[in-house]
């Protein structure tokens, strides 16, 4: 693909047109349906259930980044084919051109109510967000960002697990991310994590559920195993709520569950709690 | 006889076998005056993860290890070594008590994963091997690990952040069962061994991959027709991954155990003009 192909159809994924082409949204969690520019209208949220739907990674930085502030780090970044999996190649190249991203993840700095920060934001559209060498190296690559520019780290996690595609190199960017983020906190760096909408396997048993402060999304599915796998282990229906944000802040994996609508603001102040003296942004001294 | 090739699928059947040694086999013929050490502290005992304190070649070490059971009835008691989430909070109870005391720690994988069920859920299984990826990774005391039969995900990786790796010949070590990758991949569960020997799961596989670091040996037909001279073999990769890493200094080991995975990883990149 061309640069400015790509180019464009992300300055397209910003400028998305509301129009209803697609069929109405159908919530998972409540069957209501709801028509697109109703539910866009509504940050993406079910207007009757709550349900915080999946949002595509460039909605999501436009919907949390100031206007016009955010860059994007590392987007040369793409995946190769290390335990030769028949058939690889052209499913990445199809998820890109479906999705416009180059891989589940887009990392960047940005800021949040003018305050400054990293952002890395994983997208369920592409493979399910799972986690192979390339979402592995940017992840791991937005931590060692943080540290050498001092900045927070806050990261929108989304994730079936590990990219089965990539075998064990996708099982050790576990290790790899997880320890990128020993080294932040050692450091002293703020990481805070936002859960969304799924996130599960690999990716909750590494650097998800690492973050100093932990954040869901209303009614996001987040758990370790497949409700499916689980049911047939244990061979029972597990309850609706099983593995729910809701289910995590419960049994204390989990901060606080946080509306979209406020998520800028929570994470701005949070950021701004974390200053020594809980200060926001001092504006740059202009240049003389 | 000619060489006879085995396929990765051929070793996942050797080290399913039910005479394979297990680590309880294992600690007395390597190890001397084992403690077993018990709890999270937090919630229970989880008897899939064995843990304590024992000298290796006369000094202390701590050693923590997944257990397979040798029969049914100890396979109940070992939940098949499938850890939950208290296991895993137990090893790194031990970890940090080694760290504390300045013994080594030996880790011995075998597992076919972490346990999945509601109880694991509720407690944390991705948190506790979260934290222990998080934890080992900047243990200061060196940790050396020994995949002895299967490797399984996650629930093998939260024994295996460590300074250098070994696997036992016909050991295998993988993202996910062959099973699991059949069944999601290709929504067929009975592709089994077609899957395993294109996931590339072996012994040699890792080492190419650079995740393990040796290879030791096994006698012919696999480690249950020779128990003592398995475990002698892995006493001398032991004693020799032990010797490398003790001499480093502290933060060297440090840096050294992150690149080790800071790595791992295959992609291209195109830097912007």
């Amino acid at each position: 693909m061309q640069l400015e192909d790509l180019l464009k159809q992300v300055t397209d994924r910003f400028n998305f047109d509301d129009t209803p082409k697609q069929p109405p949204f159908k919530c998972p969690r409540c069957s209501e349906s709801t028509d697109t520019k109703t539910l866009s209208d509504n940050m993406w949220v079910c207007p009757k259930c709550g349900y915080h739907s999946r949002i595509s990674a460039f909605d999501r930085i436009k919907m949390t980044a100031d206007e016009g502030s955010f860059t994007e780090t590392d987007k040369g970044l793409s995946s190769l084919n290390p335990i030769e999996f028949p058939g690889y190649e052209e499913k990445i190249s199809e998820m890109q051109e479906k999705t416009g991203l180059t891989e589940a993840v887009i990392t960047g700095i940005c800021t949040i109510h003018n305050e400054k920060c990293v952002i890395g934001v994983m997208d369920s559209h592409f493979m399910m967000a799972s986690m192979g060498s390339v979402v592995g190296e940017k992840i791991t690559r937005a931590f060692e960002l943080a540290q050498r520019e001092k900045l927070p780290l806050v990261l929108f996690t989304a994730s079936g697990g590990a990219r089965m595609q990539e075998g064990l190199v996708s099982l050790m960017q576990m290790a790899k991310t997880s320890g990128a983020a020993a080294r932040l906190s050692q450091s002293g760096g703020l990481y805070i994590t936002v859960l969304t909408d799924p996130t599960t396997g690999g990716v909750t048993a590494s650097f998800a559920s690492l973050g100093d402060v932990i954040i869901a999304e209303p009614k996001a599915l987040i758990g370790f195993a497949g409700r499916r796998v689980i049911e047939g282990t244990i061979k029972q229906r597990l309850p609706e709520d099983f593995q729910s944000a809701e289910f995590m802040l419960e049994n204390g994996f989990v901060d606080m569950i946080v509306d979209r609508k406020n998520m800028r603001r929570t994470i701005s102040h949070l950021i701004r709690l974390h200053r020594p003296n809980g200060e926001r942004t001092v504006p740059e001294a202009p240049a003389k | 006889m000619d060489d006879l090739i085995l396929t990765p699928f051929d070793r996942l059947s050797i080290v399913r076998h039910k005479n394979r040694p297990t680590i309880k086999d294992y600690l007395p013929l390597i190890f001397t005056d084992f403690f077993e050490m018990h709890g999270d502290r937090y919630h229970g005992d989880d008897r899939a993860i064995l843990g304590g304190i024992c000298r290796f070649d006369g000094k202390p070490v701590t050693v923590i290890a997944e257990v397979k059971g040798r029969d049914v009835f100890e396979n109940k008691e070992v939940n098949f070594a499938m850890p939950h989430p208290d296991g895993y909070r137990k090893a790194l109870r031990l970890a940090k008590q080694a760290e504390k005391f300045s013994r080594p720690v030996i880790c011995f994988i075998d597992t076919p994963g972490a346990y999945c069920g509601v109880g694991a859920e509720k407690r944390g299984q991705g948190e506790a091997i979260a934290r222990n990826l998080y934890e080992f990774m900047t243990l200061r005391t060196p940790v050396v690990s020994v995949v002895l039969g299967e490797g399984g995900s996650g629930g093998a990786l939260a024994l295996g952040v460590c300074d250098e790796l070994a696997m036992l010949e016909n050991a295998v070590y993988s993202v996910i069962s062959p099973r699991g990758f059949a069944s999601l991949l290709w929504k067929d569960a009975s592709r089994e061994e077609e899957a395993c020997n294109i996931m590339r799961i072996t012994a040699e596989d890792a080492v190419s991959l650079g995740v393990a670091d040796h290879i030791i040996a096994e006698p012919a037909g696999g480690a249950h027709n020779d128990m003592e001279t398995t475990a002698e073999n892995i006493s001398k990769t032991l004693c020799k991954m032990l010797k490398s890493n003790s001499q480093k200094n502290i933060d060297d080991l440090l840096n050294s155990r992150y690149n080790k995975f800071r790595r791992i990883g295959e992609f291209s990149e195109i830097t912007p003009s």
